[in-house]
């Protein structure tokens, strides 16, 4: 295979700003991402981060009067940043499929979920009704549920939390897309459905070679499938690398804060890690000087760069700041 | 050794179907079905399930807002499933409850001191001022600023929000708070801080909690004592290291083989070992349970462990463990 047609997205400088009140705060600053087939690559990062925008600048569905985005997204080529609506519903939902979060949420409720599934392939397909039906069935065994006939004509409210997902999923692959974005696609549900529904994605992705994007805030999600991790802080990727690198070799503040937050050690006794302070919300976002500092403030102001730049520190190992080479954490440097 | 400050003994709480032309009762969802539990005063019992195994419903029936259908609930002695019993304890005093959901449990038309006082109006008798120093107090018990009470609950970030509700919660200084999935709506650094703070309180004013999660690792970190429950029944009960390095029943070792791990080297083995479990577990569920599909009932293993197995199996699981 030609190494170029790997490449499925190049997203470079990709700015996302929501109005607010009259003015523009951008909410994904300079994000630079790629894509590759058979890749899934993970972006993780606290509620209010930037990630979901990220997704959602992906496949168009903002608000176009009060949201501006520059930057380019290059998907074979053509650039999906502000392309014509009617070129976009051609590619989104046919190469570049979507699972939401909440399942209830994003099916139709008076709608039976065959049908449902039915619609994507009638707007992008020239199948008649018969081999809809068909095609439909063939997804509902794909995506491993059972009695796919009398699923059919089911309602959503019919259906588990585990086997709504399925039908989502089974929408979002109907036309065998590409790309294929997941935007927390198991924070609804139990711990073995989401490790069904993850196995799933994975058996999905050695069929068809898509590229998959993860967006999730578990990292126990992310260490299980990811190949290529991006931790993302107030709208910036603090640090991308592959999965490895990122859960043993972790280098930024913020990375390493989280990691350590994670309820897993053995000693209950022990206070879980707390990283000061809060989240800055879009308005209060610092714009100038490392975002993450407010929250680390016994590092010195020296050891941060003055305009944090993103610096590869090893082949493939890219880390925001130079702060990471003073860090330690707060109860190391008392001792 | 700590005194037990509730015991509950073989609790149901059945919901009726109605069907048929004459809507009789047809049938029950046993939502909880027999269970057994005691928690120690100032202790942790932690409650595992996934979602529809009764665990929540457990939860409400201690508090007495879910009526029970059947078994007791014996608080200092006396069983306050009625709730005369219940107002002569003081018992709404000494329980109290935090709820999953910040946003939809705090009133969204009322002030923080409003929210924090309405406990202490409900039981106490405090003038203006000491109410007030009270909710200050507690608000700083919580780590919050203190014109807080001043502001409305969605001034505030979903962290803080839960904090009020742990505010709210030890506001008439409870005996047990029943918290039912206090951090599973918050990012992982914000669930640290809360755990923090609940741990702290219990350190201080020596709470009991059942603490009712699906998150097995956020259970880990809490609590000593660990049920996990299914069907309305608990599959097995022990102590947090018997739980976690020595599960017997299939479906604890289903839910533990289920979390995800952060352990990139081993992941393909760690998925194998997930769905051999998987797959042990749909193959053989006459083996784990009864005719019905029900749980079987316990059985003892050692002191504080107990699994809901026949006893060959249970032999046969000592004997793999040697």
């Amino acid at each position: 295979m030609e190494k170029q047609s790997d490449l499925l997205l190049d997203i470079e400088h990709l700015h996302t700003a929501y109005r607010l009140q009259g003015k523009f705060y951008d909410a994904a600053d300079d994000v630079n991402l790629t894509l590759k087939r058979d890749e899934i690559l993970a972006i993780v990062g606290e509620s209010g981060c930037g990630k979901s925008t990220i997704a959602s600048s992906i496949i168009g569905l903002y608000d176009h009067k009060n949201t501006r985005v520059t930057g380019d997204i290059l998907y074979n080529e053509l650039n999906l940043v502000g392309l014509n609506e009617s070129l976009f519903n051609q590619i989104r939902g046919n190469k570049i499929g979507m699972i939401f979060q909440d399942p209830l949420a994003s099916l139709n409720p008076l709608m039976r979920v065959g049908d449902q599934v039915a619609e994507t392939l009638y707007y992008h397909t020239d199948m008649n009704e018969k081999q809809r039906h068909d095609r439909v069935i063939e997804l509902f065994n794909q995506v491993g549920m059972p009695r796919p006939e009398e699923m059919f004509n089911m309602y959503p409210h019919e259906l588990s939390g585990g086997l709504r997902q399925r039908v989502v999923i089974a929408i979002a692959i109907a036309c065998k897309p590409e790309i294929i974005i997941a935007d927390e696609p198991t924070t609804a549900l139990d711990v073995t459905i989401q490790a069904q529904i993850l196995d799933l994605l994975e058996d999905i992705q050695k069929e068809t070679h898509s590229g998959i994007i993860m967006i999730t805030h578990d990292l126990g999600v992310v260490a299980e499938t990811a190949d290529q991790v991006a931790v993302m802080y107030a709208g910036q990727i603090v640090e991308k690398s592959d999965v490895k690198t990122v859960f043993e070799h972790p280098l930024h503040p913020y990375t390493r804060s989280l990691l350590n937050s994670m309820p897993q050690s053995d000693d209950e006794t022990e206070d879980l890690h707390v990283i000061q302070g809060t989240v800055p919300s879009l308005k209060n976002m610092p714009r100038e000087g490392d975002r993450f500092a407010a929250r680390i403030p016994w590092i010195p102001a020296s050891a941060h760069e003055e305009e944090p730049k993103i610096h590869e520190v090893e082949p493939g190992h890219f880390v925001r700041c130079t702060c990471w080479q003073d860090f330690h954490f707060e109860q190391e440097s008392s001792k | 050794m700590a005194e037990e400050i509730i015991q509950i003994k073989d609790l149901k709480v059945h919901y009726p179907i109605r069907s048929g032309f004459w809507n009789r009762i047809t049938d029950y969802v046993r939502a909880v079905d027999g269970v057994s539990l005691s928690i120690k005063e100032g202790e942790t019992y932690g409650l595992i399930g996934e979602s529809g195994s009764g665990k929540s419903t457990t939860g409400k029936a201690i508090v007495g807002v879910e009526k029970v259908t059947s078994g007791q609930i014996l608080y200092k002695g006396v069983d306050i499933t009625k709730a005369s019993n219940r107002r002569k304890l003081n018992y709404n005093k000494d329980v109290q409850m935090i709820f999953q959901d910040s946003m939809s449990s705090l009133n969204p038309r009322k002030r923080i001191e409003d929210i924090i006082a309405e406990p202490i109006r409900n039981f106490e008798n405090l003038t203006t001022d000491e109410e007030r120093k009270r909710v200050q107090e507690l608000l700083d018990i919580v780590g919050m600023p203190s014109d807080a009470i001043y502001k409305f609950p969605h001034e505030f970030s979903g962290g803080q929000r839960q904090r009020i509700g742990v505010a709210r919660a030890v506001a008439t200084n409870p005996k047990l708070i029943v918290a039912d999935e206090p951090t599973s709506a918050l990012d992982l650094s914000v669930q640290a801080q809360v755990l923090n703070f609940m741990k702290h309180i219990q350190q201080q004013y020596n709470i009991a909690y059942l603490f009712i999660s699906h998150d097995l690792g956020v259970v880990k970190h809490m609590s000593e004592d660990i049920a996990i429950m299914h069907r309305g029944r608990f599959v097995e009960i022990g102590k947090r290291e018997q739980i976690y390095k020595n599960p017997m029943h299939i479906y604890t070792k289903r839910l533990l083989s289920a979390i995800p791990v952060v352990d990139v080297e081993n992941r393909e083995a760690h998925k194998a070992e997930r769905q051999r479990v998987e797959k042990e577990f749909l193959e053989n569920q006459d083996k784990w349970y009864d005719k019905d599909g029900r749980v079987l009932p316990l059985k003892k293993v050692s002191d504080r462990h107990f699994v809901a197995l026949p006893e060959d199996l249970i032999q046969e699981e000592l004997k793999e463990d040697e």
